[in-house]
């Protein structure tokens, strides 16, 4: 009997691989003798124009074969890089060249491009390269930019790149003006960063033989920087391969495509006839990849005397840095999933979408959603505090109730599709929640600590989550003559566990061992057609599509059976590879045969194929292939939604802060958590645990620390204070809802970025709740925090 | 032992020096300058030993040096001589299975993307090595210096605790794989 693998927390077949140190990544990848190494000059200031660039020092430098500047490239790659998502309301989008013209806006911003013997000496000939720039004043932080009194870019007046406006529910102004109670809160969130371990990385290999180029990178899209490398190098789709082997976190930075370095090195590689890696360092990705966060946010709201919304009127204005390659994708999610689980009553919402000189913002793991949540947690808090009442009474006033799914907020998405969420539970999730923490008897808890001198406090905060955007992925199945099954589906991995999860579903759909099967991910030559990862999209776009081609793989095999077996395709069934009639297990074929079958053979060249071939099989009256079928045992298929499924949590979290330093200590985190169906619980959980310690890192160490020159201060691992293990909770805990997508049919919604939505909302509330500083609004308003604020904020108290 | 005094491709001096990785000796020549991470991976081919930050922080490079835990990415090749390495791919049995460390994360799900479960599998190694038996403080402590950014740490501190066991040859409980399955002593009461 094969027990389902959906459910189930099977290892993973990939650390087989990863733990023996022979994953290859894409600096490991061995592209065969001749390998040269590239270098970037990179801009040393936030804004300028670049005068004059010297080379005179470094092309007579041994082992450097090429050195390239702006002047170098022609045709496409001369043109600016892709505006990825266009949107009408991004008036003023700019992109930067691959290499600086005339101006650069960011510390960091490549101007040149070298390629050498080795890294060593790219380096040192980066040294050599002499850039005179004429340095102009920098606009950094979101209030240079809102004041526009210097230009990031002369073109874009008031440094305003977009400004979207959406509103449902009724003219929300003149609703919060009439309310029975009203706030007003000012927010702030500063930028943080994926920070993946493995940095930016791109290999290329020019076959002038075959006439095309095999690109290895470090990608979360291989599709799409197939067709963007296509189209700036002038090539043909059918002449690129983009392989993206394993990768070392992504997180989302990774998303973004193509970078500079992903066209220079094909390019390079082309020009000189020899393969080209670049891999960046760590101070090169702080500075020249991307950031996230950095929100300014005003939020008026009106209210009945239960803590209802009756109208929300949110201003935003977001940081987008020094280009807007991916177009507004940020500020339209933190826009529309502010709302989270509740019912806002008129709603209107406002962002300005600003540049700065500084690098540029794309999604980060969330991806606009912590700064949304944070938005509307705070809210609640503060309504909750104003009428002294219960923080998770009120918001379970405003939650949406089981029966009122579909639930459409009257707002487009980021997917330009309504925001319609698709199923969930949110009532029976607060429960469960405050049962992880004890809700109820806190209080009591607080009172005993602060008899002891001790500061405790609990915070509360919920989100949902669009997930499985489209437009879609697919899947290709292909049973071997042996019986392995091999799959591919065209997005990549970066540590989610997709071989495992994507064999169990097709091991359960097909009927085959789950040790038969093989998943490949990321490769344009096994899957041309494909989008990404991101958006917590993977398990519901290519789980549905591989569940889809297993199906087809699996109809395919039980008429070939059936013909066979001269049996009824209803009496058959697989099992572990195998098929049979029904009670009577003895009357049957394994895969691999049906495999041998469906493939009508001229020649044999083993024992197995010989039952393939012309004298062996076939009505000689009939073509051996039929009309409407093809030869070989496989299946293929896409899956293309209507919208996203909206996955849902919430968390809450028990700080103690100390009378004393104000150091800030967890003592319980928890997680309750709904993604639909699990296909393995354990994955799931990794997940959420690694948002979790993210969500620590940004709501209580990350930020960067850029000075008024538009410096990035803290470029470093010494100094970005990502977490260790001393700085997570030991232990979280995580209890699940299952609450089915209708879109998909495995019901399935995503989790990669779950556990992270809603860290500053939280912890604000659980510091706040602490020190007891509930007077008058809210204490923290700004996020993260540090021990040092938080003692500066005990100060301000204290002396108002 | 190094011999200074060759002139290389790019016209620096390089310097002959023997390596011992994982059991074998190597010979290869290389510039002063050239980091230990850097021999390793693109010398020896041994791309197990990786590479975050170069700067000393992240611990992703970690290898052990006669036992001890060490950065590769401080490290010059040519201050590795003399020394016996160990990189990840030496910490797999000779029978080509995991080792109870590579084991423990396979079975607690200690590892995500992977690119830093290498420096860890090294430092945990090594610590394990000189506390054999540690607590849940000593288990988390062990770790301290190296980064993840995908686990959230929890499993890795369950992976160290059920590497100890296996260790000492215990095994793990019955029920599927994952950070809550049971752990039973060799011995013990199952």
């Amino acid at each position: 009997m094969t027990i389902k693998l959906m459910g189930q927390g099977v290892q993973r077949v990939e650390d087989q691989r990863l733990l023996r140190g022979q994953g290859a990544y894409t600096d490991d990848i061995d592209v065969g003798p001749g390998l040269l190494h590239a270098a970037v000059v990179r801009s040393p200031h936030a804004h300028a124009r670049i005068v004059d660039i010297d080379l005179d020092a470094v092309l007579d430098v041994e082992g450097v074969h090429a050195v390239l500047t702006y002047d170098d490239l022609t045709g496409p790659m001369a043109e600016p890089l892709p505006l990825l998502i266009p949107h009408p309301a991004l008036t003023h989008g700019r992109t930067q060249y691959a290499l600086a013209k005339d101006e650069v806006n960011y510390v960091g911003e490549a101007v040149a491009f070298v390629v050498a013997t080795d890294r060593y000496v790219a380096e040192d000939a980066v040294g050599k390269v002499k850039v005179t720039y004429d340095v102009l004043p920098a606009v950094v932080g979101i209030e240079a930019a809102r004041a526009a009194e210097h230009l990031v870019h002369d073109d874009v007046p008031g440094n305003l790149g977009a400004r979207l406006e959406q509103q449902t529910g009724g003219d929300a102004p003149a609703v919060v003006a009439a309310a029975p109670h009203r706030l007003s809160l000012d927010l702030d969130i500063e930028r943080s960063a994926c920070m993946p371990l493995e940095g930016r990385g791109t290999v290329a290999r020019w076959e002038p033989a075959l006439d095309r180029l095999q690109l290895w990178t470090s990608t979360q899209s291989s599709t799409g920087v197939r067709a963007a490398v296509a189209v700036k190098l002038g090539l043909d789709l059918g002449q690129v391969d983009v392989i993206t082997p394993d990768v070392g976190g992504g997180f989302g930075v990774k998303i973004n495509h193509p970078w500079p370095e992903e066209l220079l090195v094909p390019y390079a590689a082309r020009a000189l006839g020899r393969p080209v890696k670049f891999v960046e360092d760590r101070r090169e990705h702080f500075i020249s990849s991307a950031h996230e966060r950095g929100q300014v946010q005003h939020v008026e709201v009106g209210f009945d005397d239960d803590g209802r919304l009756l109208g929300l009127d949110v201003e935003l204005w977001h940081d987008h840095g020094a280009y807007t390659p991916y177009g507004l994708i940020v500020p339209i999610i933190t826009s529309t999933q502010l709302l989270g689980p509740y019912k806002p009553g008129a709603y209107r919402v406002v962002f300005h979408s600003l540049y700065t000189n500084t690098v540029i913002v794309t999604p980060y793991r969330g991806a606009g959603r912590p700064q949304g949540c944070y938005a509307m947690e705070r809210t609640m808090d503060a309504i909750a505090q104003h009428l002294g009442k219960d923080r998770a009474e009120v918001r379970r006033v405003n939650l949406i109730q089981p029966d009122e799914f579909p639930y459409e907020h009257g707002l487009v998405f980021q997917d330009g599709r309504p925001l319609t969420y698709d199923s969930g539970d949110y009532p029976a999730m607060l429960d469960k929640i405050k049962a992880l923490v004890d809700w109820d008897t806190f209080g009591e808890r607080q009172r005993q600590a602060a008899a002891e001198g001790r500061r405790i406090g609990l915070g509360l905060a919920c989100y949902v989550e669009g997930t499985g955007v489209g437009p879609y992925e697919g899947a290709h199945v292909h049973v071997e003559t042996t019986g392995k099954v091999k799959v591919a589906t065209g997005l990549t991995s970066q540590g989610q566990g997709h071989q495992t999860v994507f064999a169990q579903l097709v091991a359960d759909e097909l009927g085959c061992r789950f040790s038969d099967v093989e998943v490949v991910t990321g490769d344009t030559r096994r899957m041309p057609y494909a989008v990404g990862t991101f958006a917590s999209r993977a398990a519901v776009m290519s789980g549905s599509a591989v569940h889809l081609a297993a199906r087809r793989a699996k109809e395919k095999a039980l008429r070939i059976a059936a013909d066979a077996l001269e049996a009824s395709e209803d009496d058959l069934q697989i099992v572990d590879g195998v098929v049979s009639v029904k009670g009577a297990p003895e009357v049957s074929l394994d895969l691999g045969t049906i495999s041998v079958l469906s493939n009508p053979l001229r020649y044999a060249f083993d024992e197995a194929s010989k039952r393939a071939t012309q004298f062996q099989v076939g009505d000689p009256g009939k073509p051996p292939v039929a009309e409407d079928d093809e030869p070989g045992l496989e299946g293929r298929d896409f899956y293309s939604p209507e919208r996203a499924t909206f996955a849902s949590g919430m968390h809450a979290v028990i700080v103690e802060t100390d009378p004393e330093t104000a150091e800030i200590r967890i003592l319980q985190y928890a997680v309750v958590h709904d993604c639909g169906t699990l296909i393995n619980p354990m994955i799931v959980e990794g997940q959420i645990h690694g948002g979790v310690a993210q969500g620590v890192g940004g709501a209580l160490y990350e930020r960067m620390a850029y000075d008024s020159s538009g410096q990035l201060l803290n470029a470093s691992f010494m100094d970005f204070l990502m977490p260790y293990v001393s700085e997570v909770p030991d232990g979280i805990d995580v209890d699940h809802l299952e609450t089915p997508s209708p879109l998909n049919p495995l019901g399935i919604k995503g989790a990669g970025e779950a556990g992270v939505i809603p860290s500053a909302a939280v912890f604000a509330a659980a510091i706040e709740d602490a020190e007891g500083l509930r007077e008058d609004g809210l204490a923290i308003t700004a996020m993260p925090i540090s021990p040092s604020e938080l003692f500066e904020l005990r100060l301000a108290h204290q002396n108002p | 032992m190094t011999v200074s005094a060759q002139t290389g491709e790019t016209g620096e001096a390089v310097h002959d020096v023997r390596l011992r990785v994982n059991g074998v000796v190597h010979d290869l020549r290389v510039p002063a300058r050239r980091l230990l991470s850097d021999a390793l991976r693109h010398d020896l081919g041994l791309t197990g030993t990786h590479v975050g930050c170069e700067h000393g922080v992240c611990g992703a490079c970690t290898v052990l040096v006669d036992g001890r835990s060490a950065r590769a990415c401080l490290m010059f090749a040519v201050a590795a001589v003399e020394v016996d390495i160990t990189t990840v791919e030496g910490l797999t049995r000779p029978d080509g299975s995991l080792g109870p460390v590579q084991q423990a994360f396979s079975e607690c799900h200690g590892l995500q993307c992977g690119f830093c479960t290498p420096g860890f599998l090294t430092t945990i190694t090594a610590g394990l090595e000189e506390n054999p038996d540690p607590t849940h403080e000593e288990a988390r402590d062990m770790i301290g210096g190296n980064l993840c950014r995908c686990t959230g740490y929890q499993n890795i501190v369950a992976a160290v605790e059920c590497a100890a066991v296996l260790r000492r040859g215990g095994s793990r409980g019955p029920g599927p794989g994952g950070p809550h399955a049971s752990i039973t002593e060799a011995g013990g009461p199952s």
